[in-house]
């Protein structure tokens, strides 16, 4: 039961319900008083469409391209997948058994296009209607399969227009005028003239290697081992088009239905099948809960979701490539255990405000990118006018009195501890990004200090006196100091 | 029995001696390898300088963490400076002593195109992946910054991070800021404060950085405490010149006593 316009309607019904007369969308008053020992349940349309997505993951066994076609439906492309399962008509078997088995109330059928099969489910499940034969399959079934709205199934049946063959022996331009273009779009899709695409749920990796256990494994060795096979399988397959896998996803289907899938990343093209067995080997064992075989698995599925063409570089006469090719791969073996943003690079940006001058990004994809990286070049003959240390966000200090007000402090504290000011350089004047529209961002005057113990400090006021510093009434007020870096 | 009891102990001799047999040929052969640091007697109670391939510990109070990154970025520099250096470090250290600026390392005169940087959420994940990255012999040096006093770095830890290094030739350098020091392996142990700049007047500018480096442990070797100098544009240390004080010149005739007019002009 639902609550809609504060009245509690029905919202789903089992079989036996529709035997006592109760139908959707029926007042729960009114149902009880048709079926008085009715039991009810509040509707969780969240907890309907997680179930319906746990069931997509299992269908994922079948074929790779599943779609949701929501609330309660699933779409599958079994196109070359169906003789791996003994035909379509076994196939068909397989799920509706299997699903039967689980509790749920399943009807399937199988056609030509995907609109004319989902009509067939509403009445006529289990039918499985060769390429060209959806017209006559569909023909004699009521409109309401059609899964329109429900305005234009009540108008077609007052028209008198009860099953579907009716409303297809029309003339088209009186039902796209009467009914609106979408419905006749929909009626010609069911009826087998053009097709809607599905969009299936995850995309269609470049490469996949499977291994199906008649007997469900659950002990690690066997595991490792299968996949040790699996990735051997997959760089065989990859290598005959010169191909190497950038992502990889290994998937374990467990009996229950449970799937469990664990993606590893690598910065460039992988083809060892000994490095894709040691990057998985590093991410099982970081995985926060452990990979839980339950009862056991009885499919293992290892893809390659995105693979690149592989430049072959003689590597005996150029040291640099071989030392480049061993940190990368000691990058993909840190990122898969840790997380690849864990793992950064550092790229120079054009910006003089000193938070911004670098980024970090993840050393997978950008290490060729930070290498060649072109960083400002130091002045000789300097000391360091930057810090080595900078603080993500500025400091605040207590600055108690400067001689003048735009002038260096004497003494300040930071951490709870003074530090007297003994030697000066400044002010540096950097200004906010003006074109960037920030609000609040005031002029900064940077200031290198060092205080008596010897440590060299960076400290900034924020704004300028006077001109940026003023109160409401248009009054002087006193600037903010922070501390921004620590030099060696 | 007593005959026994010897013939045991020189057995365990033996077996010592056997272990350590090929820790101090190595050693012996990295004499000529040694990295100097570029600080005359630094370098001359060093045995000539630095042994790469070993751990390196620096040691530093929480304030002083600036001052000890610019000594270790250093001691990275003299040891690998052409080839990759991973830096590891725990999320909070971030927060709490500022995250590597790339300007500043540019300013060192060190290449933050050779930097590779790996933030940890733990210490034991911080430990197990400078173990990874101390067996891939692509790398000059692996920095370990580890803030204050941790369980997991005991001696075993040390003694793993040490057997890493030689193994695969790539130096281990071990930041401890906030943290007291206990038994390692470590080659040498270092404390490091900031130093003051040579006297001058309040607006002078300061020089190339300085540190006051204790050398508080050698395994092969005397300690000692120098003032170091960081030289940007040589990417080395050296001694700092020894500046004369300023002082002002004394007189030949000095008076006890300043002449009364003189006081009563000054008043």
């Amino acid at each position: 039961m639902a609550k809609d316009h504060n009245a509690i309607l029905l919202h789903s019904i089992d079989e036996a319900a529709v035997h006592a007369g109760l139908s959707i969308g029926l007042p729960l008053a009114n149902a009880r008083a048709i079926c008085p020992e009715l039991t009810v349940y509040d509707a969780d349309p969240a907890a309907d469409s997680k179930t319906l997505n746990d069931i997509a993951d299992w269908c994922d066994r079948f074929t790779p391209l599943v779609a949701l076609d929501p609330p309660y439906g699933l779409f599958l492309d079994i196109t070359g997948c169906a003789h791996l399962f003994g035909g379509e008509r076994a196939l068909l078997q397989i799920v509706t058994n299997a699903l039967r088995q689980r509790g749920f109330a399943v009807s399937a059928a199988i056609s030509g296009t995907s609109i004319a099969a989902r009509t067939l489910t509403r009445c006529a499940s289990g039918m499985i209607v060769a390429d060209g034969e959806e017209a006559a399959a569909v023909g004699p079934l009521p409109v309401a399969a059609l899964g329109a709205d429900p305005a234009i199934t009540t108008g077609l049946r007052r028209a008198g227009l009860k099953t579907i063959g009716d409303v297809a022996a029309r003339a088209p331009h009186e039902i796209s005028a009467r009914f609106g273009a979408a419905f006749t779009t929909l009626l010609g899709h069911a009826l087998g003239r053009g097709d809607a695409p599905i969009s299936p749920r995850k995309p269609l990796p470049d490469y996949i290697v499977e291994k199906r256990f008649p007997e469900p494994v659950a002990t690690d060795t066997v595991i490792m081992l299968t996949l040790q096979s699996l990735a051997k399988m997959l760089v065989a397959a990859m290598d005959k088009q010169g191909k190497g896998a950038r992502q990889l996803e290994a998937s374990f289907f467990r009996t229950d239905g449970a799937v469990c899938s664990i993606m590893v990343e690598t910065g460039r093209p992988v083809t060892q099948p000994e490095l894709i067995d040691r990057l998985f080997r590093e991410r099982l064992e970081a995985l926060n809960d452990p990979l839980d075989p339950g009862f056991g698995f009885d499919l293992i599925r290892l893809a390659a979701g995105r693979t690149e063409i592989v430049v072959q570089q003689q590597r005996d006469l150029d040291a640099n490539v071989h030392d480049n090719d061993q940190l990368s791969a000691l990058i993909d073996r840190i990122a898969a255990r840790i997380g690849g943003k864990r793992v950064v690079v550092h790229l120079p940006l054009e910006s003089h405000i000193p938070e911004r001058a670098a980024l970090a990004v993840p050393a997978q994809h950008h290490l060729a990118a930070a290498n060649a990286a072109a960083w400002p070049e130091r002045v000789a003959g300097e000391p360091p006018l930057r810090p080595l240390r900078l603080f993500e966000r500025p400091e605040p200090i207590k600055v108690p009195f400067a001689t003048v007000p735009d002038g260096p402090p004497h003494q300040f504290t930071w951490r709870r501890a003074l530090h007297a000011v003994v030697r000066i350089e400044g002010p540096e004047r950097i200004a906010m990004e003006w074109w960037k529209r920030e609000g609040g961002s005031l002029t900064r005057d940077y200031f290198r200090v060092e205080d008596a113990e010897g440590q060299r400090f960076w400290i900034f006021r924020d704004g300028l006196y006077e001109s940026e510093l003023k109160d409401d009434d248009g009054e002087p007020r006193p600037a903010n100091w922070y501390v921004h870096g620590l030099f060696a | 029995m007593n005959g026994a009891r010897m013939s045991t102990l020189a057995s365990l001799r033996g077996s010592i001696a056997r272990i350590e047999a090929p820790m101090d040929a190595g050693l012996d052969a990295g004499l000529s390898n040694r990295i100097a640091l570029g600080h005359p007697s630094a370098d001359a109670m060093l045995r000539g300088g630095l042994a790469p391939a070993t751990l390196h510990e620096v040691f530093a109070d929480g304030h002083q963490a600036g001052a000890a990154t610019g000594f270790i970025t250093g001691l990275a520099g003299r040891l690998s400076p052409r080839k990759p250096l991973v830096w590891v470090r725990q999320d909070f250290s971030d927060v709490e002593n500022g995250t590597l600026s790339m300007s500043g390392l540019c300013e060192l005169g060190l290449d933050p195109r050779l930097l590779v940087t790996v933030r940890a959420a733990d210490v034991d994940a911080a430990l197990r992946t400078a173990a990874d990255a101390l067996a891939c012999d692509a790398l000059g040096a692996v920095v370990i910054e580890i803030w204050g006093n941790v369980r997991q770095l005991d001696l075993v830890a040390s003694r793993k991070l040490t057997l890493a290094a030689q193994a695969s030739g790539v130096s281990a350098l071990l930041l401890r800021i906030a943290a007291t020091p206990i038994p390692s392996t470590a080659e040498t142990r270092w404390i490091v404060r900031a130093a003051h700049s040579p006297p001058g007047s309040t607006a002078s500018a300061w020089g190339a950085p300085r540190f006051d480096a204790e050398l508080v442990r050698n395994r092969h070797g005397p300690v000692g405490r120098w003032i170091m100098e960081w030289k940007c544009d040589e990417c080395q240390f050296s001694e700092p010149p020894a500046y004369p004080q300023p002082l002002a010149a004394t007189p030949a005739h000095r008076p006890h006593q300043a002449p009364a007019r003189a006081v009563r002009l000054a008043s």
